[in-house]
């Protein structure tokens, strides 16, 4: 008997080392906000048409490609037309952009309502380009620069977190791009195939609060 | 000049390990590879006031290097909380000189908008070593330089044979220094 209870406390030792391990893993990227695996809360933010929007306004949608960007990170500016294509390559087939610009306007003047207007027509934005005022939503998020791509699956619990990271594996220079990270995720889930790469990291400007 | 180009333009090496014994289990099993390769300093027949490296070539770069510690921050010219914060790091350089403190500002300026960095450099006047870092594939290097970096610059790195620690944040000069003490 005395073995088998030395047994059982060693294979209780591996067991939870085993999850010690899992947990510790330095693949992950560690701090707080989502991870891939949550469900995000529904927002509320105001538009640059002024209008609020939520999640749950889109009721055909399958999900939404959610992207923290912003005027004046030269990254951001750098994928504004990437960011376009995708809107336009995804919003009909159920996986709309949805961007939010996190930062606080009295640290970064470029980043005001007015500015961010002004920056939406001139580059045309097809989609909604949000305040995260009082910058409120991207900690919950667990954002930390700009862009930050988060891509959301419609699920019977909610809006489960698929993907989080990157657009593609060149932030720099589009024409230098060999893997496009976000599509291959957004059309795994279309596909109903499993995301292969499910977090990623590029440069980008740090959200300033 | 800030160092002695013609030394590295040749430079044969092994890809050095000593770089990611700072990092860790994850990197050591990632460069289980350890495979031979050239590493090559771009632009060096260009009269540029810094080295062009991929990440590789920054890894051996550094490793050329004698220092004690090293004080790496990535930055960019375009990035306001890193130019704010750059004055800082060019005092910790003065101060430190003679301890065998070394202070790199690794730049992730775009490469088409290079001759910025060529002006910034020169109309502050910086001292420290500067490294253009010319690799798209962040999500490749970003967790080797650490685990826990979202990408965000500022970021720095301080490190010396026995140890290092990665901020993902803005320095004073004060708290800046206190990191570095910590090393000394």
């Amino acid at each position: 008997m005395k073995t088998l209870k030395i047994l059982t406390g060693v294979a209780f030792v591996v067991i939870l080392s085993a999850f010690v391990v899992r947990s510790i893993n330095p693949n992950k990227i560690v701090g707080s906000g989502y991870g891939v695996g949550d469900i995000a809360d529904d927002i509320s933010l105001k538009n640059i048409d002024g209008k609020m929007v939520s999640y749950s306004d889109y009721t055909d949608a399958k999900g939404f490609i959610v992207i923290f960007t912003c005027n004046t990170c030269p990254f951001s500016v750098a994928n504004e037309d990437r960011i376009i294509a995708l809107d336009a390559k995804y919003k009909n087939i159920g996986y709309p952009v949805i961007a939010i610009n996190p930062n606080n306007p009295a640290s970064k003047p470029g980043d005001s309502f007015e500015a961010m207007k002004q920056r939406a027509k001139e580059k045309g934005f097809t989609f909604p380009y949000l305040v995260d005022e009082g910058q409120k939503v991207y900690p919950m998020y667990g954002a930390t620069k700009t862009p930050h791509v988060y891509l959301l699956q419609k699920t019977p619990k909610g809006n489960e977190v698929k993907y989080i990271g990157a657009i593609d594996d060149n932030s720099r220079n589009a024409s230098a791009v060999k893997v496009k990270y976000l599509e291959n995720a957004v059309d795994a889930l279309l596909s109903g195939k499993t995301i292969k790469v499910t977090e990623t990291k590029a440069i980008g400007c740090s959200i300033k609060a | 000049m800030l160092i002695a180009h013609r030394k590295y333009k040749q430079y044969y090496t092994f890809v050095v390990m000593k770089f990611y014994t700072f990092i860790g289990l994850l990197l050591l099993i990632s460069c289980k590879g350890g495979n031979q390769e050239i590493v090559s300093f771009e632009n060096l027949e260009e009269d540029t006031p810094f080295i062009t490296v991929d990440y590789e070539g920054l890894e051996a770069y550094l490793e050329t290097s004698e220092a004690e510690v090293h004080v790496v921050n990535f930055w960019a010219t375009w990035c306001k909380p890193c130019v704010k914060e750059l004055p800082h790091f060019e005092e910790l350089r003065a101060v430190y000189d003679t301890e065998d403190v070394k202070v790199i500002l690794v730049s992730l300026d775009f490469p088409e908008q290079i001759e910025r960095l060529t002006h910034f450099i020169e109309k502050w006047n910086i001292q420290s070593e500067v490294v253009f870092l010319d690799d798209g594939d962040a999500n490749t290097w970003i967790p080797k330089v650490d685990v826990n970096w979202s990408g965000a610059i500022p970021a720095t790195i301080i490190y010396n044979d026995e140890k290092r620690s990665f901020h993902e944040q803005s320095f004073t000069y004060d708290t800046l220094e206190k990191e570095l003490k910590l090393f000394l």
